[in-house]
């Protein structure tokens, strides 16, 4: 193995499939047949379940989106009125401002801390698989428990945090009681809980960078520095880029820290899309609003994913 | 930092034969010790919580109002008791075991098939797909839930565990993660196997899922905590009390014993210890997939 490998397999950026296209001379279209038949064997298995069970109901959202309808009287149709009543509603504005305040300040969190976490228990450390255990704990813990302990954690006059805080002079904030503090303390216990699920992601993406390139990199003396920005993270770039659109698209749905740990107060504070959606459908009986409100949270999430995947041969390297 | 972790990548055994004096082994060692001492502590801060857990769910009568003592003065397993006794939490659990290893199983063939296909399987509008795909992941639960009901009694399927089970057959997340994984497995690879005369499931079973076990080892995790955790589904779809999940009957736990703090961290512990033991076997079997399949 040399570094010729190595090195070919960093400028291959481009995702070499055409060979496989059967449109070759001679090809009969009985060959075309049976491939179209493989795609479909390799698809239907998943592309039936999503389609009854995700886009059907997803379609029947968009339609009760026209609609007026409290779950239980007929549905009465306001063609786009609960969109337009959104739109000029405040809150609207409001709760997507909060949640991409949560965004801002949990996606540089997570992933730099889930990298540094992944790359330092890659390494030959004495009992990795039982940390590895420990920083995966919180991730398979409910939001319910998670939110008592930081709430306590965080609580203004008795818990630790402020406690730590006042010893070295500083006045802790109220966090969860303060409307300015009470975002930062979900992103932090967000951040805290979800560390363990990035870090997952990208050990099973530094488990597959073959050791040769490692190898062929050291004998070219290259330093520590050197083989993180020249090998690792290249081919780590695929899980990377994985883990940047699911925190995106689980970041803009983020509820359960919300409604666990400060109901979206203090004030509204604290509020986000997904619990006005909640809150709408279960609270104030008003499904047609909620759907319009969740297809005005898809458009979002969906014009932020194809950013990222038109931008994604720009950076991300697959084999 | 970077000395630290040069020297920490280096495995072990090859450091053996060294002399130990130089000055630069004395500066690897201390790079190790600080990055030994940067992650305990850090492990120390992830465990915390949990151990809060269980040092409450082993006092009896505990209170949250109270900062909790590190020792409980007369711990007892009576919280466990009265939740294998007093509740189902035996029958319980098998409910929810059922429902998670029916679903990871069911994902692990749909999710890689689909990952394969867009990874390997190019057809027309195969981006456009993929994008209908993960657009299933953008939509809140919440909003689902009332339409999925409507469909699902219309097919006759409320209170069974078909119809809990149906709607996680497949997710954008298992076959995103798949196909990421696939796409770093080197093309030759099948190109050989090609030139071999392997067809299509032959590559997939023989080349692709042997090379990417790591990610297949992490979609079972993901999978099975998933379905493990999953509470506003079962909550709307399951009725009878025999059919319970383990969420559930958690929440039930925070209604009927608000103030008996030690019987519902009990309940959280008997939640989390099944999916920890998972994950560290599903490591096990990462690191040693990777080791004795030979990847180039």
């Amino acid at each position: 193995m040399s570094v010729s490998v190595a090195q070919t397999a960093l400028l291959d950026k481009e995702p070499q499939f055409r060979h496989a296209i059967p449109t070759r001379d001679g090809r009969t279209a009985r060959n075309r047949a049976r491939y179209t038949f493989t795609v479909l064997a390799f698809l239907l298995p998943s592309a039936i379940p999503l389609l009854l069970f995700v886009l059907g109901p997803m379609v029947a959202a968009a339609w009760v989106s026209l609609h007026k309808w409290n779950l239980l009287a007929p549905m009465q149709w306001v063609g786009l009125g609960n969109y337009a009543k959104l739109l000029t509603d405040p809150i609207t504005g409001d709760v997507f401002v909060h949640t991409i305040y949560y965004i801002a300040g949990y996606l540089p969190l997570v992933y730099f801390g889930g990298l540094a976490l992944a790359l330092a228990l890659n390494t030959a450390l004495k009992g990795r698989s039982i940390l590895r255990g420990i920083y995966f704990l919180p991730v398979v813990t409910s939001w319910i428990v998670v939110a008592l302990v930081w709430r306590w954690l965080l609580s203004p006059t008795s818990g630790i945090v402020n406690t730590v805080l006042a010893a070295v002079g500083i006045h802790g904030p109220g966090w969860w009681t303060d409307p300015h503090w009470a975002m930062p303390a979900i992103i932090v216990a967000s951040s805290w809980k979800d560390l363990g699920f990035v870090m997952v992601i990208l050990l099973a993406g530094l488990q597959a960078i073959p050791t040769e390139l490692y190898d062929a990199s050291k004998v070219d003396g290259a330093g520590w520095w050197r083989r993180l920005f020249s090998v690792t993270l290249p081919l780590l770039s695929p899980s990377t880029f994985f883990v940047i659109v699911i925190s995106l698209i689980n970041g803009f749905q983020v509820f359960d820290q919300v409604y666990a740990m400060t109901g979206g107060g203090p004030n509204g504070a604290s509020e986000v899309v997904v619990q006005q959606i909640y809150d709408l459908t279960f609270r104030y009986g008003r499904a047609g609003e909620a759907s319009a409100l969740s297809w005005m949270l898809f458009a979002v999430v969906l014009a932020v994913t194809v950013i990222q995947v038109r931008g994604q041969r720009r950076w991300v390297t697959y084999g | 930092m970077a000395e630290a972790l040069l020297t920490a990548r280096t495995p072990a055994r090859r450091t053996v034969g060294r002399a130990p004096r130089s000055r630069e082994a004395k500066l690897r060692l201390a790079g190790v010790i600080v990055l030994h001492l940067v992650i305990i502590v850090g492990a120390i801060a992830m465990f915390f919580p949990f151990l809060w857990t269980i040092i409450t769910s082993i006092t009896p009568g505990a209170s949250l109002t109270t900062t909790p003592a590190l020792i409980p003065k007369n711990p007892s397993l009576g919280a466990y008791q009265r939740l294998f006794v007093e509740r189902p939490f035996g029958q319980v659990i098998l409910n929810s075991f059922l429902l998670a290893v029916i679903t990871t199983a069911v994902q692990l063939v749909t999710s890689s098939t689909a990952a394969y296909a867009f990874s390997r399987l190019p057809f027309r509008g195969q981006n456009v797909v993929f994008g209908v795909y993960l657009a299933t992941m953008m939509i809140p639960l919440q909003v689902l839930i009332v339409p999925l009901f409507v469909e699902l009694k219309a097919f006759g399927l409320l209170d069974t565990y078909l119809g809990a089970l149906l709607p996680t057959f497949a997710t954008a997340f298992g076959i995103f993660l798949l196909r990421q994984a696939i796409n770093q497995v080197p093309r030759e690879l099948d190109e050989a196997a090609t030139i071999d005369g392997a067809g299509h499931f032959r590559i997939f079973t023989g080349i692709i899922l042997p090379n990417i076990r790591p990610a297949i080892a992490t979609l079972v995790v993901f999978a099975f905590m998933g379905s493990w955790n999953s509470f506003l589904w079962p909550l709307v779809v399951l009725r009878s009390p025999e059919l319970q999940t383990l969420p559930i009957a958690l929440a039930g736990l925070q209604g009927q014993y608000t103030s008996q703090w030690d019987v519902i961290m009990a309940g959280s512990v008997v939640s989390v210890l099944p999916m920890l033991a998972l994950y560290v076997f599903a490591q096990k079997y990462v690191i040693q997939g990777v080791a004795s399949s030979g990847i180039k």
